[in-house]
């Protein structure tokens, strides 16, 4: 089921890529800026068959998947923890929301020289630039739960760790869904970045290192694969998420 | 009061978590809050630090200007339009979402190795945002506004003037704050992978030579930089008529 | 098959006239971010009869709901205390339903699942549950939603789903508080007739809290009207109706003159929340 405006979409974007293609095919960009997206297809392709990049895929999906995970959990409790702290909430919540302002990233020397050039440092840095959209979340959570649901609670006599778990946790889902969809796409761009201004590893380190050696059918099929794995991985999360708040928000 | 008197709280936890950090991790992983500023007050008094700053300066300013003006611009062409401003959201948040630095190489065969390939950089990063938060405003004008408008026979500039323009103002403002933050990242990460010049070289070239007070000094005066030029397009903000 | 095991729907519940709730120098201060405190309530000192149904009125503010939230120990009162079924009142006490003002549908769970809520949460086994949803659902009009979510109702539809959830539990002290204020004029009084065919099959006690008169009016055996704050009972009006009633009681030549008196009461207390200047005549 696709709506009217799903198709327009789908035309638009085709329309682009098309448009893309030919001005490629017909010489107005010049191959040695850009090669056309048939070809990038083709090239991603050819190194996925091949296997070449494969360390490199695995290594970032890896540490991407490490870090949305440790933001998650670690945003949510920290999230609760706050919550449940007022005093320390008013005096956190200035930070909160200038915390995006920051250039977070340009702390990413620090931690490699802290951690060393590898894994640990891309993850700390992707932590923290995904941690605070799960704070944020979950403390919206659960401001939004309604009072009557908690009043309603005490009317089924629920201790404290039963509605936790079957009234806070299921009124508050939807916002913190949108956390995790957030993280998901903060861990992401974190971990392509470090791995991109240095690292041994990984697709944004070899895309840098395809980029260096010219090696511009290879850079391509990389950087479309990065395209497609993102832009999947967030539409999905994005469908989720709409599905979730028309059903729970009211 | 009570606010400023958070405030200070807040600066003097921070503080304390870092020179906790730095007793921790020790001097040559982590400088202390007091060798920083220190640092920083060294860098401050040499003219090459200010020749970075005014080569950031000048990039970030032409690479802002394109984001508010084409964001805004954009915003404003989809957001018009129902049918333009369904169809082009969720595009725009799949852009949005993207790991721009990807791109990056695209950018630097595109305008080669400068100025204009950082501006490029850093309007990628933030032209996006201001779109969707001006669209979205536009989007959710309410019905009513629009039939009210033309209950007083208002024409096309007093509505947009007197009804459109105050409606969407906080929401693009919202953008705007959101656009200036991410266009100096795009900026930055833009100077750190592919420039000689500029405060994001000036951090790689300290992290190749493991100088990790320059690089906390500048993190430090570009964090102090853009948390103050939010706080200040916040209070312009809030001083704006509603 | 019914929601109690009691018999004939038209002859008064066993026990009638004893005092099922009681409340004795109830008051209930509230501690204002000023540092002030704001005498919400009382001091009240009031019976409910076993199988009772009793409707309180009075002007908005005037603490209805904190004597609500009082009687169904979701807070307790400053001085004074509350007494149900003979035990004291200290916390949620086994045997009350309360049905909220606001939409308290769990959004999450289906229709179906809303209503077995409470059935699970004691234990009930399943065929007792699905026994009693099924009953419950069937009652409140609800079979052809059973399976979808909340977020698909109306309003209206979803105070039932609460209301449904609340009996299945059998609650011999049913609270209710403006159930039916998001409604229109018509589903009120419909939604009037199912409660009280509710009342008379489940002999529960009743405390409605509306803000309509004729709704009072119509519903209950007793109406006490309530002062502006802080809020104390200062007329309660026997409507003397047959517990065999509906909404077509409102064409009863006596309806005019019960929804009057209350008007009479409730108009001095309402002008002066309005203000001094709107009571000058």
């Amino acid at each position: 089921m696709i709506t009217r405006e799903g198709w327009i979409r789908f035309g638009v974007v085709a329309a682009l890529v098309a448009a893309f293609e030919a001005a490629c095919r017909f010489g107005f960009i010049p191959r040695t800026v850009v090669i056309a997206p048939t070809e990038m297809v083709v090239s991603l392709w050819r190194l996925i068959e091949s296997g070449e990049y494969n360390d490199d895929i695995l290594s970032t999906l890896r540490n991407v998947l490490a870090s949305s995970l440790l933001a998650v959990g670690l945003g949510f409790m920290t999230g609760v923890l706050i919550h449940a702290l007022p005093r320390l909430r008013a005096a956190i919540e200035p930070l909160l929301a200038s915390y995006y302002a920051i250039p977070t990233f340009m702390f990413y020397p620090v931690f490699i020289v802290v951690f060393g050039v590898g894994d640990r440092a891309i993850i700390a840095i992707a932590v923290l630039l995904s941690i605070v959209a799960m704070i944020t979340s979950t403390l919206t959570g659960l401001d939004r739960i309604p009072r009557v649901l908690r009043k309603t609670a005490r009317i089924y006599r629920m201790n404290l760790p039963a509605r936790a778990l079957l009234i806070d946790l299921p009124a508050a889902a939807p916002y913190l869904f949108t956390g995790i969809k957030l993280s998901f796409a903060y861990a992401f761009i974190g971990v392509i970045a470090s791995e991109f201004i240095l690292s041994g590893a990984g697709i944004g380190y070899s895309i840098a290192y395809t980029y260096n050696n010219f090696n511009n059918r290879n850079m391509y099929g990389l950087m479309l694969l990065v395209i497609l794995v993102a832009t999947i991985a967030n539409t999905a999360l994005d469908m989720i998420d709409r599905r979730l708040q028309t059903r729970l928000r009211r | 009061m009570k606010r400023s008197g958070d405030f200070i709280f807040l600066l003097i936890g921070l503080l304390l978590v870092w020179q906790g950090l730095h007793w921790l991790a020790g001097d040559i992983a982590l400088t202390s809050p007091a060798q920083t500023f220190a640092h920083l007050g060294k860098l401050l008094a040499t003219a090459r630090f200010w020749e970075h700053v005014t080569e950031t300066a000048r990039a970030f300013s032409f690479a802002v200007l394109i984001s508010l003006i084409g964001g805004v611009g954009l915003g404003a062409l989809l957001g018009i339009n129902r049918t333009s401003g369904t169809v082009s959201e969720p595009i725009l948040i799949a852009l949005y979402s993207l790991p721009k630095v990807t791109l990056y190489p695209l950018v630097l065969l595109c305008f080669g190795l400068g100025i204009s390939a950082k501006v490029a950089f850093g309007a990628m990063h933030g032209l996006i945002p201001v779109a969707i938060f001006t669209m979205k405003a536009i989007m959710q004008i309410k019905p009513v506004f629009w039939r009210t408008a033309h209950a007083m026979r208002l024409t096309p500039r007093q509505m947009a003037m007197t009804v459109a323009l105050p409606a969407v103002l906080p929401e693009v403002m919202s953008g705007a704050r959101l656009g200036f933050s991410l266009t100096l990242l795009g900026v930055l990460i833009g100077e750190m992978f592919a420039s000689q010049r500029g405060l994001g070289f000036m951090i790689t070239a300290a992290m190749g030579l493991g100088d990790i007070a320059t690089i906390m000094a500048v993190a430090v005066f570009l964090s102090i930089f853009a948390v103050g030029s939010n706080a200040l397009l916040l209070m312009v903000d809030r001083a704006a008529p509603r | 098959m019914a929601f109690a095991p009691a018999g004939n729907a038209s002859s008064p519940p066993p026990g009638e006239g004893v005092v099922h709730a009681r409340l004795t120098g109830v008051s209930r201060f509230f501690d204002l971010p000023s540092g002030a405190k704001l005498h919400a309530l009382g001091p009240i000192d009031l019976d409910i009869k076993r199988g009772e149904f009793f409707g309180v009125v009075g002007p908005s503010g005037c603490g209805k709901s904190t004597l609500l939230d009082v009687l169904a120990g979701l807070i307790s009162p400053t001085d004074g205390e509350v007494w149900f079924e003979d035990k004291r009142v200290t916390d949620v006490p086994d045997g009350v339903g309360v049905v909220f003002q606001e939409d308290a549908a769990f959004p999450w769970l289906t229709v179906r699942d809303n209503v077995a809520f409470g059935l699970r949460r004691a234990g009930f086994d399943a065929a007792e549950t699905k026994r009693r949803v099924d009953y419950a659902v069937g009652f409140m009009g609800l079979n052809d939603f059973a399976g979808t979510y909340p977020a698909q109702l109306s309003g209206g539809m979803r105070q039932r789903v609460c209301i449904a959830r609340t009996l299945v539990l059998q609650p011999r002290l049913i609270l209710l508080d403006e159930p039916f204020g998001a409604l229109d004029q018509q589903t009120r009084l419909l939604m009037g007739d199912e409660l009280l065919r509710l009342w008379r099959e489940t002999n529960a006690t009743v405390l409605l809290i509306t803000h309509a008169l004729d709704e009072a009016a119509m519903l209950s055996d007793r109406v006490g009207v309530m002062s502006a704050r802080p809020g104390t009972f200062i007329d309660f009006v026997e409507t003397k109706w047959p517990r065999e009633r509906d909404s077509r009681i409102v064409s009863d030549p006596r309806f005019g003159g019960i929804t009057a008196r209350l008007w009479e009461k409730l108009r001095v207390e309402s002008l002066k929340i309005m203000g001094t200047q709107a009571g000058h005549k």
